[in-house]
């Protein structure tokens, strides 16, 4: 099978050379299967958003190879802009980039740099609008009287339009509302599966990283501390806490549980399988409401 | 790339140009370029350079930072040189070649007009950037105008403003970074076609720049009103500017060297005739 992302031995150091030198990821190798959602969790300053510029060649390695889609990114700059399309990356608080007089025109900015034209464009910007549930008479705004979310979702698709292969997400949905969260995640699920596309996100709401990922990596200071399923990392609690991190509100309803020798379980990292366990726990009646 | 701009930045220390009040470091910049350019003789400006690399010394600011910035300057510097070389004309003819003339009188004064202008950045830029932060730099600026306000000039208000500005440069620099790494990961391109091009590329920088210029200039308002900031009318200070005797011995030392410098000038006309 075909890795969507590949770092080997990836080392990135800033400042090399100055007394100001830091090395903001060391030795980090890791493979990305196509078509995975993979969560990408670590406190502030742990590399995540140097990591995340690996991505698309915004940050070169020290030392190591980034390879994406089975192409070394730095082979050849002159694949730089290929490198951008197949790999959509979008920023935190990503509102802040858009500039164009209509939310139409901000959407298509990034295919046209990519070189759509015409129809095409219309048909990707009108589907990237809709995975991100933004209708016909919004596109005719401007992106600077719309409301927050919308500016957000607006931004979002502006990345999604250029049908990237591998999509990038730091922070999606920070500062949205219960709901906001929840149609923008949904989106971008939506999006994954009709495109069969790979996809990164990174958050600091574990509950989020528990609920849409298939596999976590944890930073900390550099470093790969930690890989795995969600069930893995989230019951190691302990070193998640290590790490500066925590586990989703369930998973700590379930320590307490077994701490008080309730259940024996604390794997359990989502509403549903918390479910389905105390279904079965009462008797495996499945009448849960 | 945007953060290596040393020129105008303020390197935190504890020496005794640091500890100097900025009031007087202000007032003596002034005395400083106006020694500079008295020194007419070679020996007083021989006795100028050394009193520049003793202000080297004492600011303990590696000679690194400081060779770091002169670097923009290096094309006015290398310009003036050559003017001097080549269009000044004396007695003593060295180079006689088609129509290029070269004097020893031009070189002579190429290294002079070379020097001073080192001193003159150099000696500036440690006596008040490198070493004064930009809120007491901004402060002292307020002190020294104040005699203004009796003639209702709004000195507050400007030195706020200068704070303010100083203060959201950096802030400035990393958004741009920032929007500039968004912009290129959708695929914008700034390092390649003809100017037009280029300068058609920055349009996406710009707007979202000055748009969230425009929202923290606002929300920067909110927050001093919510601090009940008034203007400067009956505000006091956290830090009082008061002058110590460190002040007063920088003077001396100040006014010293210019009666030396005016002394060497006299000394070398009375040898000369």
């Amino acid at each position: 099978m075909m890795h969507a992302v590949e770092l080997q031995n990836v080392t990135v150091v800033y400042g090399s050379g100055t007394p100001l030198e830091k090395t903001a990821l060391k030795d980090i190798s890791l493979k990305i299967e196509e078509g995975s959602v993979v969560g990408l969790i670590g406190h502030t300053g742990s590399g995540k958003s140097t990591l995340v510029k690996l991505l698309n060649g915004l940050q070169k390695p020290f030392s190591g190879k980034v390879s994406i889609l089975s192409e070394d990114v730095w082979k050849d700059p002159k694949r730089m802009r290929w490198v951008r399309g197949k790999v959509g990356l979008v920023f935190q608080y990503p509102e802040y980039q858009l500039f164009e007089e209509t939310v139409y025109a901000d959407i298509a900015f990034g295919p046209k740099n990519m070189g759509f034209t015409g129809e095409e464009l219309d048909k990707t910007v009108r589907s990237a609008a809709k995975f991100c549930g933004l209708d016909d008479s919004v596109l005719l705004r401007s992106p600077f009287e719309i409301s927050g979310g919308q500016k957000r979702r607006a931004a979002i698709a502006g990345v999604i339009a250029m049908n990237p292969k591998v999509l990038v997400l730091d922070e999606p949905a920070a500062g949205l509302d219960p709901r906001g969260r929840t149609n923008i995640l949904d989106g971008l699920m939506e999006y994954k599966k009709q495109t069969g596309s790979t996809m990164i996100i990174v958050s600091h709401s574990m509950e989020d990283i528990a609920k849409y990922c298939d596999y976590i990596y944890v930073l900390k200071d550099g470093s790969l501390m930690m890989e795995g399923s969600a069930a893995t990392i989230f019951s190691n609690a302990e070193g998640l806490f290590e790490a500066g991190l925590d586990v989703p509100q369930i998973t700590k309803l379930f320590i307490e549980l077994k701490k008080r020798g309730l259940v024996e379980r604390t794997d359990i990292y989502t509403i549903n399988k918390a479910r389905q366990l105390m279904n079965s726990l009462l008797g495996g009646e499945s009448d849960a409401k | 790339m945007l953060s290596e701009i040393t020129l105008g930045q303020y390197f935190p220390g504890n020496s005794v140009i640091h500890r100097t009040d900025p009031r007087f470091k202000f007032v003596l910049t002034i005395f400083y370029l106006v020694l500079i350019f008295m020194a007419k003789s070679d020996v007083a400006f021989l006795f100028v350079l050394l009193f520049t690399a003793s202000i080297i010394l004492l600011s303990r600011i590696s000679l690194k930072l400081i060779l770091k910035g002169l670097k923009p300057l290096v094309f006015i510097i290398i310009f003036t040189a050559v003017i001097n070389i080549f269009w000044i004309s004396g007695e003593t003819l060295l180079v006689d070649f088609w129509i290029i003339k070269i004097y020893a009188e031009g070189i002579a004064s190429a290294v002079f007009l070379v020097l001073r202008l080192i001193c003159l950045i150099t000696g500036t830029s440690i006596l008040i950037s490198y070493t004064t932060s930009p809120v007491e730099l901004t402060d002292a600026m307020e002190r020294l105008f104040s005699p203004l306000k009796k003639l209702k000039v709004p000195v507050h208000d400007f030195s706020m403003m200068m704070t303010i500005a100083l203060r959201f440069i950096p802030t400035l620099i990393e958004e741009t970074d920032k929007i500039m790494s968004a912009q290129k990961a959708r695929g914008a391109d700034f390092e390649s076609g003809s100017i037009i091009r280029r300068v058609k590329a920055m349009i996406p920088i710009l707007i979202p720049l000055f748009v969230s210029a425009f929202r923290r200039a606002d929300d920067l308002a909110q927050a001093m009103e919510c601090r009940c900031y008034m203007g400067g009318e009956g505000r006091t200070r956290m830090k009082e500017m008061k002058a110590n005797p460190l002040d007063f011995i920088v003077t001396a030392v100040m006014v010293v060297a210019f009666a030396v410098v005016l002394l060497l000038n006299q000394l070398t006309i009375a040898f000369s005739i």
